[in-house]
């Protein structure tokens, strides 16, 4: 366990992997309209569990939770980007960023707070 | 990508750079419907952007523009001996544009940019507030 872990504990993973969720999401909203593409996303608990119990980078914990969406209805082009699906998924994914962000922000708080011995 | 891995702002900026040259042949097209020329080889045909995805690693990718290929939509003949412009049989020939179709696309062009404006406002905003943490 590395020091960034002792003092983040499971956030500092969690914001790695909501950032790499983003540029997934991204991803799919930018090829919306390229024929054939194929929508990508992760199973986050997954990679989440995967990056924190076995101590595995967020990068081959990505690799491990990754798989194609299933369309709700197909399209003429191959494509499989649902734009209503990504945005939402998109929307809720940094919000949820926002708010690892705001309990990492806690826990340094917390830590200044005792190594200024206030 | 030259090294670097694609950061979200390459992977949106490449997105809306390709939608822009989507709105461009749109304009193009727009612009020559009803044209009439003197022979069907001079008739004005619609032009296409073809999309291709740009992967980095598995998962992130963009999008580029392949190429803009002309459409092989026919002309539409037209008998009209009076106009100034017609051939010895009397027939012009008026510019292969579907302008409804052309229509659409436009729309689906600027809806597909503004999707690539928000995305990369909101990404940005998040960084900001990561740079800002213990502040």
């Amino acid at each position: 366990m590395g020091l960034e872990d002792k003092l983040f504990g499971v956030h500092g993973k969690a914001l790695e992997l909501r950032s790499q969720r983003l540029n997934l999401l991204a991803s799919n909203i930018a090829n919306a309209s390229t024929p054939g593409y194929k929508a990508r996303d992760i199973d986050f608990e997954a990679a989440l569990n995967e990056a924190t119990n076995k101590g595995t980078d967020a990068k081959q914990a990505m690799k491990g939770a990754m798989g194609y969406r299933i369309p709700l209805q197909p399209t003429l082009d191959g494509n499989t980007v649902e734009l209503s699906t990504e945005q939402t998924l998109f929307a809720e994914n940094a919000v949820k960023y926002s708010t690892t962000l705001s309990f990492l922000e806690g826990r340094l708080n917390t830590i200044t707070r005792a190594l200024r011995g206030e | 990508m030259a090294g670097n891995p694609m950061s979200i702002f390459d992977i949106s900026g490449r997105a809306m750079s390709a939608q822009l040259v989507r709105l461009n042949a749109t304009a193009s097209n727009m612009a020559n419907a009803g044209n009439v020329t003197g022979t069907e080889k001079e008739a004005y045909r619609a032009i296409k952007p073809v999309f291709r995805s740009v992967t980095d690693k598995p998962g992130v990718a963009t999008v580029k523009v392949e190429n803009v290929v002309t459409t092989d939509a026919k002309p539409v003949k037209r008998y009209d001996p009076n106009h100034p412009l017609a051939d010895k049989d009397g027939n012009v020939f008026e510019a292969a544009v579907d302008s409804s179709a052309e229509m659409v696309e436009m729309l689906e062009a600027s809806r597909m940019y503004q999707n690539n404006v928000q995305v990369m406002q909101t990404a940005k905003s998040l960084m900001l507030q990561t740079v800002r943490m213990g502040k």
